[in-house]
C-alpha cells in the first residue's frame, strides 16, 4: 500500500510542475469564471446558469403575511432572479409543476398570517400552519432557490416574532405598558415588522456576508462550481494520460519490474489522478473565497463533495486512458469529453431549460452531480442534504473503475 | 562458480512476429556476459523477458533459482535494469529521482538516503543532484539511469545498451564503472551492437541476430571457432628501420604475415601472445627498440561478418 501512496504523491508533485497542466487545471477555469462572470453580469442573462425561475403563488391567506410574501417574490429585488404568477387554485397550480411549466407551487394556507401573529383578544397563537412548497424535481437548483428564498422570509418572521415579544417584555417590565394592552401592541409590532418585510433586502443578490443565513446570489457562486467542474475533467483525463506516457517513456515498464505488485502500480497511478483533482478543486474554492468572496457553503459539505466529484470524475479518467492507445488519443478525447460533460453538466447553460433527453444525459457526468451539490451548499445547504449527489458521484466511479480494469491488464499496461 | 542464469529455450512472439527464436545460455556469477547483436536482434525483448516484464511465450529462465515466470517477484529483488531508452521522471531532480526509485525498490528512511547521497557520488552528480534530470545532457541522463539500477544493491545486473548516443567520454566513464561494479562482485548482462564493447568487457560473448543465438563463448572462443587471426603489434621509435623487423618478424615460425604501417609492424598470428616473446628477442637482436606492443584480439566484428555475411552495424 506504501508504495501505491508514494507513486500516487509523486504524480501530484509531476502535475504541479507541469506548467501547461497547470494553466488549465487552475488558470482556465479561474479565467473563464470571471469572463463569463462579467459578460453575464448579475443575472440578467440566462448564460449565469439561474435566472427567471418561474413560481406560482396560491394565497389562500387573508392577512398580511401572505400579502408580504406575495410582494416579496414580485418585488424588484427578486425580479431578475424570479418570476412569480399568482393563481386562486391550488391544483391548477400543482398542475403547472407536473407540466414541467413552473419550477415550484407555493401555497399560502388560510389563516397563515393568524397562526403566526394571532389577531388581538387571543393571546397564544395555536398551532402555526406551514407554508407548502410543491416542488418540481427536475429543477433541483431552483427548487433550491425557491426553498432558499421561503427559508428567509419564515427566519425573519421569527426573528420579527421574537423581536417582538422582546421589545414587549420589557416595556411591561420597564412599567410603560400595562399588560392588558401588551397583546394588542405585540400584534401591532408584529405587523409592523411584517409590512417592512416586504421592504426589507431579505434576499440580497450580491455578496452579503452580514447574516449567515443571507443567500448569496453573486453570479460567480454558479459559475465557479461550473468551471471548476468541467476542468476538473482536464485533470482527470490529463492525469490519466500520464499513465500512457509513463508507458512510451519507459517509466511504466521500469515500474513494473520494481518488486512492486502491478495493481499498487496501477493503485498509485488513479490514486494520482485522484490526488491532482483534489488539490485543483481545493485550490480553486479555497483561492476564490479568499478573492472574490465567494461563499461555497458549509466546509465539511464542500470537502465531502469535492472528494465525491472527483471520484467520479476520476473514473472517467480511467476509462478513457483504458480505451486509448496513444497518450495523444487521451488528450484529445478527454477536452472533447471536458466540453461535452461542461455543457451537458449545466456548467454554461442552466440544464433546467434543456430539453428532457439532456437532462437525462447529464447524469452521467460528475459535472451535473457536482453542480446540484454545490448549489444545494451555496444555497446554505448542509452535508445532510448532499447524499444524492454523493452517493451518485460515487456509484459513478465505482462503475467506471471496474469499466476501466477489464481493459487493463499487466500486458495491456505495458505494451498495450 | 555457481550459475545466477540459466536461459532456457527462450521463445517471445509479438503477435505473429517471432523476435526470439528459443535461445539458451547461462551466466556465472561474477561474470560479465555480453548479448552482441544489430538493431532488431532481440536483445532488448531478451532482457525484457528476463527481467519480468514480458512474460515468455515459451521456454523460460532461472535467476539465483526463481523462475522467471512462476516467481517474477522474487526476481526483481535480485535483478538491476538499467533500460536502454533512458527512464526517468524529466521533472524530477536526480535527488528526487533516486529517492522515488530506491522507495519503489523498498528501501527508506537513512537506508535509502545514505544509499541515494553514495549513488550520486558514484555517478558523480552530487553537485547536480538538485537540479531537474531535463535540464542534463545525454550522458548525465544516462548516469542517473544506471544509478537508479544499482539502487538496490541487485547480485545481477541487466545493462541494455547503455552508451547508445553519448560523447565519447561519458561512454568511457560507463564502462570503466561496469568494469568497476564486476570487480566489486556484480554480475552483469549487458546488451550492446558495438563489438569493441563487448571486447573490452565480458568474459563470455553471445552473437544474437534475428532472434537467434548464433555463437557463443570466450572472444577466443568465437574467434577461433571462424579461424581468425591475432594481431600483434609492435610499436618502434622513429629513426628505427622498420622494414627490417618487419623481415625478422614474419621469418618466425608462428608468424603468418607481417608487415610495416608507419612507425609499427603488425604481425598475424594465431595467438599474439606465444608471438610476443621471440619477437622481442628478434628486435633485440637486431639493436631496435620497442616502444610499445599492442595485441588485439581478433576481431568479433569479423565474427559476425563469417556468420551471418553482414556487418553488425547498419
Ligand atoms: N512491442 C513490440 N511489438 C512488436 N514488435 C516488437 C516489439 N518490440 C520489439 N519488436 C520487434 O522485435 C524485434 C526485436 O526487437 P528488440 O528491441 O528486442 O531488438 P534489439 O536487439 O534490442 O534492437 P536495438 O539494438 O535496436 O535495441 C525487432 O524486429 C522489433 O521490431
Ligand atoms: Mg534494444
Amino acid at each position: 500500500m506504501k508504495k501505491l501512496f508514494l507513486i500516487g504523491l509523486k504524480d501530484l508533485k509531476l502535475i504541479f510542475r507541469d506548467p501547461a497542466a497547470l494553466v488549465l487545471m487552475l488558470a482556465a477555469p479561474f479565467a473563464l469564471t470571471l469572463g463569463l462572470g462579467f459578460v453575464t453580469g448579475q443575472f440578467g442573462g440566462s448564460g449565469s446558469g439561474i435566472g427567471n425561475i418561474p413560481v406560482v403563488i396560491v394565497n389562500q391567506d387573508s392577512g398580511q403575511l401572505g400579502a408580504a410574501l406575495v410582494e416579496m417574490f414580485q418585488s424588484e429585488q427578486l425580479s431578475d432572479l424570479v418570476t412569480a404568477t399568482q393563481l386562486d387554485d391550488p391544483t391548477e397550480a400543482f398542475q403547472q409543476v407536473d407540466d414541467d411549466l413552473v419550477a415550484a407551487a407555493i401555497l399560502v394556507p388560510a389563516g397563515f398570517t393568524d397562526s403566526v401573529l394571532p389577531p388581538a383578544g387571543q393571546s397564544a397563537p395555536g398551532r402555526t400552519i406551514q407554508l407548502q412548497v410543491y416542488a418540481n424535481p427536475t429543477r433541483p437548483t431552483s427548487v433550491g432557490v425557491i426553498k432558499t428564498i421561503l427559508e428567509e422570509f419564515v427566519n425573519r418572521l421569527e426573528v420579527a416574532r421574537v423581536g417582538g415579544t422582546v421589545a414587549i417584555t420589557q416595556l411591561i417590565e420597564s412599567g410603560l405598558v400595562p399588560p392588558q394592552e401588551a397583546a394588542a401592541l405585540a400584534v401591532e409590532l408584529g405587523q409592523q415588522q411584517a409590512d417592512s418585510l416586504a421592504e426589507s433586502n431579505a434576499i440580497t443578490l450580491t455578496s452579503n456576508v452580514a447574516s449567515e443565513a443571507a443567500v448569496n446570489f453573486n453570479p460567480l457562486a454558479y459559475i465557479a462550481p461550473g468551471m471548476a467542474l468541467m476542468f476538473l475533467m482536464y485533470t482527470a483525463s490529463n492525469a490519466g494520460r500520464t499513465l500512457l506516457l509513463e508507458r512510451d517513456h519507459g517509466t511504466l515498464p521500469r515500474l513494473l519490474i520494481s518488486p512492486t505488485a502491478s495493481a499498487q502500480v496501477l493503485g498509485g497511478k488513479i490514486f494520482g489522478v485522484y490526488l491532482s483533482g483534489v488539490a485543483q478543486m481545493l485550490i480553486l474554492i479555497i483561492a476564490s473565497t479568499l478573492l472574490f468572496q465567494l461563499q461555497w457553503g458549509d466546509p465539511l459539505g464542500v470537502l465531502a463533495l469535492v472528494l465525491a466529484a472527483v471520484f467520479g470524475a476520476t473514473g472517467w479518467g480511467m476509462v478513457i486512458t483504458a480505451l486509448a492507445k496513444r497518450p495523444g488519443q487521451v488528450a484529445a478525447v478527454g477536452s472533447v469529453i471536458m466540453l461535452t460533460f461542461g455543457i451537458l453538466g449545466g456548467s454554461f447553460i442552466n440544464l433546467e431549460v434543456m430539453p428532457v433527453w439532456v437532462q437525462f444525459a447529464s447524469k452521467i457526468t460528475p459535472n451535473a452531480w457536482g453542480l446540484d451539490g454545490f448549489s444545494t451548499l451555496a444555497l446554505g445547504g448542509g452535508l445532510n442534504l448532499l447524499g444524492r449527489p454523493i452517493l451518485a458521484l460515487i456509484v459513478m466511479g465505482l462503475a467506471l473503475f471496474a469499466v476501466a480494469l477489464v481493459f487493463f491488464n499487466r500486458r495491456g499496461m505495458a505494451m498495450k | 562458480m555457481p550459475t545466477i542464469l540459466e536461459v532456457k529455450d527462450l521463445v517471445k512472439k509479438y503477435g505473429d512476429f517471432t523476435a526470439v527464436k528459443g535461445i539458451s545460455f547461462n551466466i556465472q556469477e561474477g561474470e560479465i556476459f555480453s548479448l552482441l547483436g544489430p538493431n532488431g536482434a532481440g536483445k532488448t525483448t531478451t532482457i525484457s523477458v528476463l527481467s519480468t516484464l514480458y512474460a515468455a511465450t515459451s521456454g523460460d529462465a532461472t535467476i539465483a533459482g526463481h523462475s522467471v515466470s512462476k516467481d517474477p517477484m522474487a526476481v526483481r529483488k535480485v535483478i538491476g535494469v538499467v533500460p536502454q531508452e533512458i527512464a526517468l521522471y524529466e521533472d524530477l531532480t536526480a535527488r528526487e529521482n533516486l529517492n522515488f526509485w530506491g522507495q519503489m525498490y523498498s528501501l527508506s528512511g537513512k537506508a535509502l538516503k545514505d544509499r541515494v547521497e553514495e549513488i550520486l557520488e558514484q555517478i558523480g552528480l552530487t553537485d547536480k543532484a538538485r537540479d531537474k534530470v531535463k535540464t542534463y545532457s545525454g550522458g548525465m541522463k544516462r548516469r542517473v539511469n544506471i544509478g537508479v539500477g544499482l539502487l538496490h544493491k541487485p547480485s545481477l545486473l541487466f545493462m541494455d545498451e547503455p552508451t547508445v548516443g553519448i560523447d565519447p567520454q561519458s561512454r568511457r566513464a560507463i564502462l570503466d564503472s561496469v568494469k568497476d561494479l564486476n570487480r566489486q562482485g556484480m554480475t552483469v548482462l549487458y546488451t550492446t551492437h558495438y563489438m569493441e564493447e563487448a571486447a573490452e568487457l565480458s568474459n563470455r560473448v553471445g552473437i544474437i541476430d534475428h532472434g537467434e543465438l548464433i555463437a557463443l563463448g570466450t572472444q577466443k572462443e568465437l574467434t577461433r571457432q571462424v579461424g581468425e587471426m591475432e594481431t600483434l603489434v609492435l610499436h618502434v621509435d622513429e629513426m628505427q628501420d622498420v622494414q627490417r623487423l618487419a623481415k625478422a618478424v614474419e621469418a618466425l615460425e608462428m608468424v603468418r604475415h607481417a608487415e610495416v604501417s608507419d612507425h609499427s609492424v603488425t604481425a598475424i598470428v594465431p595467438e599474439a601472445e606465444e608471438a610476443l616473446a621471440p619477437a622481442v628477442t628478434k628486435a633485440n637482436e637486431l639493436g631496435i627498440k620497442i616502444r610499445s606492443v599492442d595485441i588485439r584480439e581478433p576481431n568479433l566484428e569479423a565474427v559476425f561478418l563469417h556468420l551471418t555475411g553482414r556487418a553488425l552495424r547498419d
